[in-house]
């Protein structure tokens, strides 16, 4: 929403993902590192037990562009299955999304789940995934038992088909050298996926990298 | 499909209708305040006494707030519930929808009774439902004068906000 009489740009930002996958550790991890005065109270409804009920909302200004103060809103989803209704509605007018997985080798199923969750709700609200701002996290690389990143980009990030001609161009990933974001695979057809960062969220790894990336998609859609 | 939802904005021109229009609501009802919220919970605008309050985190709790009792009408059967109201021991909300895109947030206390507040919203609903509808219908583009494209080109300034 572009606000020109209080001259502020507001966009909100989903992170989505499975259960206990560190959505709402990114965001204590953004509260507790942005300067008092660029960022609201970090609001939880949660369970007693600290498990996401409905959201956690934290407000961030990122600075002044254009004149216009740019301000995100920063939700997590609870990642439990069983609030899904709840969760649905988090998504309602959402600008971009991060969708945090989690690299434990185990928690590949529950991974996917939350994927296929994530592109049904959006399509019952008439958004496209594959059109909006979008990147993909993948938290807790430092356990043990942490899948390698091509096994998980290739479970959560295979990339859809991009159809427009126009796009079929390749684009180098900015984040990962000799990777692409676009590019024709070997039967012919475009693809494009998402982009992708490693975090440790627990120690801040990979948490502004993933933020900054999903805001600047943000913008630059609205330019 | 839609791919996007920040496709609106406000004018100084809709601002200043929409505000004339609440204060004399808040006049005519002895409210204290008035917000307007969008339904992602993004706060377009207050009106009347400085509220005192996180604004920003009231504007986001009444949006979650207001969605999950469209649900729960959903589940009972109804449509919506098309307002809702919290009592307090002093201050007590009422919450009404304008045109299903925003929603109207009256902070009033035991100057005024919930009886008038609701009796005079329906009104105020249908005033602001007209505004409203001509700032939606109007959409991003062409906002105003030299905003149709507010961020064109502006790829350096955002990748400069970014220094934390």
């Amino acid at each position: 929403m572009i606000n020109y009489a209080s001259r502020e740009i507001n966009c909100k930002i989903v992170y989505y993902g499975p259960g206990l996958g560190g959505k709402t550790t990114n965001l204590e991890h953004v509260y507790g590192k942005v300067k008092p005065e660029t960022r609201g109270k970090l609001i939880s409804l949660a369970t007693e037990t600290e498990r996401t009920l409905f959201f956690d909302f934290l407000p961030v200004d990122l600075g002044t562009i254009r004149g216009f103060k740019t301000r995100f809103h920063l939700y997590t989803v609870p990642g439990q299955v069983y609030y899904n209704a709840s969760r649905k509605l988090i998504l309602k007018n959402v600008d971009g999304i991060v969708f945090v997985g989690d690299s434990q080798a185990e928690r590949m199923e529950a991974n996917l789940e939350s994927m296929q969750n994530l592109y049904d709700n959006m399509a019952e609200y008439g958004y496209d995934l594959t059109q909006m701002p979008f990147v993909i996290q993948y938290n807790k690389r430092d356990l043990p038992n942490a899948a390698p990143i091509e096994d998980l980009q290739g479970a959560l990030n295979p990339g859809w088909e991009v159809e427009d001609a126009s796009k079929h161009r390749v684009q180098p990933d900015p984040y990962h050298a000799g990777q692409n974001l676009v590019e024709q695979v070997s039967g012919g057809e475009w693809i494009e996926k998402a982009p992708y960062f490693e975090a440790i969220a627990v120690n801040g790894d990979g948490v502004f990298d993933t933020l900054k990336a999903v805001s600047k998609l943000v913008l630059k859609a609205l330019a | 499909m839609t791919t996007g939802t920040a496709n609106w904005s406000f004018t100084q021109d809709d601002f200043t209708s929409i505000t004339e229009s609440l204060k004399r609501f808040l006049g005519e009802t002895k409210s204290r305040c008035a917000l307007l919220v969008d339904r992602s919970g993004q706060l377009v605008t207050t009106v009347g006494d400085a509220p005192g309050l996180d604004t920003t985190a009231f504007a986001s709790l009444t949006a979650a707030d207001y969605s999950a009792n469209d649900q729960l009408a959903k589940l009972v059967g109804e449509n919506d519930f098309s307002s809702l109201f919290h009592q307090g021991e002093k201050d007590s909300i009422y919450v009404a929808d304008i045109a299903r895109r925003l929603l109207l947030v009256i902070i009033f206390d035991s100057r005024t009774t919930v009886g008038l507040v609701r009796l005079r919203i329906k009104d105020e609903v249908e005033e602001l439902t007209l505004l409203i509808d001509r700032v939606f219908s109007r959409g991003r583009d062409g906002a105003e004068p030299g905003g149709h494209h507010l961020l064109k080109g502006a790829d350096d300034e955002i990748d400069k906000l970014f220094n934390w």
